[in-house]
């Protein structure tokens, strides 16, 4: 090894120790806010519903986009948004989406937007939270519960700071209008939200 | 009675064309106004769609072989009573349905392949999606579908109730030479 190559390499040890070093100074804290990695889609609204009790049936939201705040000391001061596209719901069959966007179902063009904004947070163990929120579907505004969990949060490879998150709920489809019989194994409709934030 | 168009009348081949694509078209339009808004239950909830599609996709396979038959056997002279506005609109309003008969056949198409899916006629074949899946096609697709359906259904009356006032008012050959009736004597042949 010449004096050059070593120099080199001593060098990009020292660099390498010192962004490790700042890696782990932030992941101390990881307080801040993060909006949801839309452009590089580690983001999925996903819903499962029973179908006439014999599978069960998963869609997606594609368009959609939010945000959180997290705060590292007092987790219960944490807040999230999330506003969705109707439109783009897809269940990966063109004449079942186009139902599903009719007046049975979203009423896409007249209720184009549904919300969620969390309204309290509160701490089920260390990385487990329930989320409660109003969620507004198809012009209707109620109160629900998401139970959440804090997957992970670090820096990534490319200089960001990223959380991930998973949240659940469950949606009985009346309470939001929807009263198209699909059965009475099917009156409730799962949420699935997993998320990647990225602090800002 | 001849297959083929003469310079007087329709041959067996259009007639027997027009009649049955009367028939798809009046009977695609029924069953697809019935069929969106049936429940999710339905004993026919996936049976019409299915025959509507595959009969649709027959009537577009109609639709090419009644154009191709127009230059292999041209359609007859006009029928001598009419007037050259009668016989310039009646001309219109027959290429006007033959585009709106095309345009229903692809926008349905359209919303069943939306998704990449190929498109069964009945269990004999399928017809392959075209686009692969295209986000949203359905719905403009969907759009279309609806008010040139209704726009191919209005003609089709209007052009009905032409056919029955030159019948029953006019008393000329239009309708009978569509219905491979016996021609009436041309009252006045040299009157245009």
């Amino acid at each position: 090894m010449n004096r050059t190559t070593m120099t080199r390499s001593f060098l990009a040890s020292a660099v390498t120790v010192a962004m490790f070093g700042a890696g782990q100074a932030l992941a101390a804290d990881p307080s801040g806010t993060y909006e949801f990695d839309r452009e590089g889609q580690h983001q999925f609204i996903q819903f499962r519903i029973s179908h006439l009790g014999f599978s069960t049936l998963y869609g997606r939201f594609n368009d959609f986009d939010g945000s959180f705040e997290y705060d590292a000391d007092n987790p219960e001061d944490s807040s999230v948004q999330v506003t969705v596209d109707t439109s783009s719901v897809d269940s990966n069959h063109s004449e079942r989406d186009k139902h599903l966007r009719e007046e049975d179902f979203l009423y896409v063009s007249e209720y184009p937007e549904a919300t969620f904004e969390s309204t309290s947070v509160e701490m089920e163990g260390e990385d487990t939270a329930t989320v409660t929120g109003d969620l507004t579907l198809r012009g209707v505004t109620r109160e629900i519960d998401l139970e959440m969990e804090l997957i992970n949060h670090g820096e990534d490879p490319w200089g960001n700071y990223r959380m991930g998150l998973e949240g659940t709920t469950t949606l009985t489809l009346e309470n939001y209008g929807i009263d198209y019989d699909l059965g009475p194994q099917a009156e409730e409709v799962t949420l699935m939200l997993s998320v990647e934030g990225i602090r800002q | 009675m001849k297959w083929r168009n003469t310079r007087s009348r329709w041959g067996i081949v259009s007639v027997g064309l027009h009649w049955l694509m009367a028939l798809a078209v009046i009977g695609l339009f029924a069953v697809g106004l019935y069929m969106v808004d049936l429940g999710y239950m339905d004993p026919l909830r996936n049976v019409l769609p299915d025959w509507h599609r595959s009969i649709g996709l027959l009537l577009g396979a109609a639709l090419v072989l009644r154009l191709l038959w127009r230059f292999v056997s041209p359609p007859p002279a006009p029928v001598p009573e009419h007037t050259r506005m009668e016989h310039l609109s009646a001309h219109a309003v027959h290429w006007l349905m033959y585009g709106l008969m095309l345009a229903m056949v692809v926008s349905g198409y359209l919303i069943s392949s939306a998704d990449g899916r190929e498109v069964a006629v009945f269990d004999w074949f399928s017809v392959p999606a075209l686009t692969g899946n295209v986000q949203g096609m359905e719905d403009l697709a969907g759009d279309w579908h609806r008010w040139l359906g209704w726009t191919l259904v209005i003609l089709a009356g209007l052009h009905g109730l032409a056919a029955l006032k030159h019948h029953f008012w006019d008393r000329d050959d239009t309708l009978r030479r569509m219905l491979c009736m016996k021609l009436r004597q041309s009252r006045s042949p040299d009157r245009q």
